[in-house]
């Protein structure tokens, strides 16, 4: 058996970029000095006239994209995750998410994969700062032929949409030539009827390792790709709920406010669920490797299978 | 610059006052001193200098104008309704509820309103991203235009916008401050001095001018300045008075975000007809 590929799906971003700028000239992207580390430089290299260097301006850098959009341009800005939903938040909702301007955001670095930098650059905050924005469409895919997908897809799409990408080299699981991805649809990976295991971004990965140990034990676990945080599957999530009567949520996210909330709420009101979400808690990162600081802070697969178990012999 | 042109646009200024008065008395609410500080512009704009067409508000190779400092949409609604992009009877309607004239410019319900706006300092950053936009496209005929308050240059992103504009030569670009010298809590000297924004904005790569914002000739002066530059950017300054053509809201902070009832309505507008009799009777 070949060696799994395992690539950053930020690098997934610069070439997905990298494709549609090919193909479509009213592709534009703009940057706040980070092209090394979002991989938009890829970009720039093939096609300098169209990438935008803005500084270290990220709330400048995403109005200007506003009105590049409503010039009739497709821009792409991209920064760090901390930056684009964090300092520029009030950009993206006032000048972007209120006249529904068509803008992207390429959010790379998200979550505490993130590493080495450390809490100021760990954002875990960003699904719910996003998600709180109406007309939004919030993306986390899972590896690289997904991160490539969903950027295609976003181009395809009317409207704002944020991305985010990780750092960390993941796994490519997908099959590139059979994939097909649609926003807001999620993606059934395993069959299973005891426990459900919603998960986005690399914690998909994780998710389908958990499910594996768990079947050893004999329990059979129902692994859902969550790629669009925002609108939700509501339809996949429902019936899940119901039919395995117990779900656990994964993401590289705070539990606060990310997609285990947007489940949990979903499900509050349309099937109460015992449910457990897996993801960071109230808390700072802080420096470490990125695989360290997953397990640090109860983000592995063992992590995903114990709150999966528990749920399930509770039951 | 003709006398019958000057007259014509001291006519429409004063349109527009009658508008914002209209504007915010039927509100009850809303923003009178910086949308009268700068109504000799908004009818400067509409009547000579914006490339625009009311019965194509969407036309692609318009010129854009971007209203940074928001909150003087009764200003810019009431120019645009005087401009014939929708109608001035409406303007009474400014911030009720099921109005199209929201509190703050809103794109997608106001023909003519090019941006969203309302949070000071991201205006000026879209306007930037627009003469991008337009170098880009080579629309060549396509100006870019945004309206800032000198309170708003305070804001941070203000400056990020402008080392945006200078960085990019951006030469169809043209930054218009109001310089009433008051907001909401004060002057502007001593809630958070921004002078001298001539020199800051000089510094920061523009070609910039004063003038007086209620003298037409001067207006026209600045924009020819701004016609002739190549590979930068321009800063109208404008001098004004907030409050002006309404005597008891010049110079008055107080008046910035606060509507005139009913008396005050009445005597605003007594004054208003009176000027516009002078203008009308005027040879």
């Amino acid at each position: 058996m070949s060696e799994v590929k395992q690539i950053a799906t930020r690098d997934s971003y610069g070439n997905g970029l990298l494709e549609l700028g090919r193909d479509h000239l009213d592709v534009v992207v703009l940057d706040a000095d980070l092209s090394a580390a979002t991989k938009t430089g890829v970009f720039r290299k093939a096609y300098p006239q169209r990438h935008f260097n803005c500084g270290i301006a990220e709330g400048n850098m995403v109005a200007a994209a506003a009105g590049m959009a409503a010039m009739g341009l497709v821009p792409f800005a991209s920064t760090f995750a901390m930056f684009a939903a964090g300092r520029a938040f009030e950009q993206i909702r006032n000048s972007i998410g209120y006249p529904n301007l068509n803008v992207k955001i390429g959010a790379t670095h998200g979550g505490i994969s993130v590493g080495e930098d450390g809490a100021s650059h760990q954002c875990c905050e960003d699904f719910a700062l996003m998600r709180s924005i109406p007309g939004i469409t919030v993306l986390c895919p899972s590896d690289d032929v997904e991160a490539r997908a969903a950027v295609r897809a976003a181009y395809e799409h009317q409207g704002p949409v944020y991305l985010r990408f990780g750092r960390l080299a993941v796994p490519v699981f997908h099959d590139a030539q059979r994939f097909r991805f649609q926003i807001g649809r999620g993606e059934q990976l395993t069959q299973g009827s005891d426990v459900a295991i919603l998960a986005t971004g690399l914690e998909v990965q994780e998710a389908l390792v958990a499910a594996e140990e768990l079947k050893n034990e004999g329990i059979s676990a129902r692994v859902i790709n969550l790629a669009t945080i925002k609108p939700l599957d509501e339809d996949i999530i429902v019936t899940a709920a119901r039919e395995c009567g117990a779900v656990v949520t994964c993401e590289e996210h705070s539990i606060l406010g990310g997609l285990g909330e947007a489940v949990a709420g979903l499900l509050g009101e349309k099937c109460p669920t015992r449910m457990r979400r897996v993801g960071v808690g109230d808390v700072f990162g802080h420096s470490g490797s990125a695989w360290e600081l997953l397990e640090q802070f109860g983000l592995r697969h063992n992590a995903i299978a114990a709150a999966a178990r528990e749920l399930v012999h509770s039951k | 610059m003709t006398r019958e042109e000057e007259k014509h646009l001291a006519v429409e200024a004063c349109k527009v006052r009658m508008g914002v008065i209209e504007g915010t008395h039927g509100a009850k609410a809303g923003h009178p001193g910086g949308s009268l500080s700068a109504a000799d512009l908004f009818a400067y704009l509409y009547h000579k200098e914006l490339r625009v067409d009311p019965a194509n508000p969407k036309w692609e190779n318009r010129d854009r104008f971007v209203l940074s400092k928001g909150h003087t949409a009764p200003g810019l609604y009431a120019a645009l309704a005087n401009r014939g992009f929708f109608p001035v009877e409406d303007l009474p309607t400014l911030r009720h509820n099921g109005s199209y004239l929201q509190g703050h410019p809103n794109m997608n319900t106001v023909p003519g309103v090019d941006m969203s706006t309302g949070s000071l300092g991201q205006g000026i950053s879209c306007a930037v991203g627009m003469a991008k936009a337009a170098k880009y496209l080579h629309q060549d005929e396509v100006r870019v235009y945004a309206l800032l308050g000198d309170g708003e240059m305070a804001e941070g992103e203000v400056w990020e916008a402008c080392l945006f504009a200078a960085h990019y030569q951006l030469d169809n670009f043209c930054a218009i401050v109001d310089l009433n010298g008051l907001q909401i809590d004060g002057a502007t000297r001593e809630v958070m001095n921004t002078d001298p924004v001539d020199a800051k904005l000089a510094a920061f790569g523009f070609d910039t001018i004063t003038v007086d914002g209620h003298d037409f000739a001067q207006l026209e002066q600045g924009f020819a300045r701004f016609h002739q530059n190549t590979g930068r950017p321009t800063a109208i300054l404008m001098r004004t008075t907030k409050g002006k053509g309404v005597s008891f809201m010049e110079h008055q902070a107080g008046w910035h975000g606060k509507a005139p009832n009913d008396a005050e309505y009445e005597a605003a507008m007594g004054e208003l007809r009176a000027r516009m009799a002078e203008l009308e009777g005027a040879q």
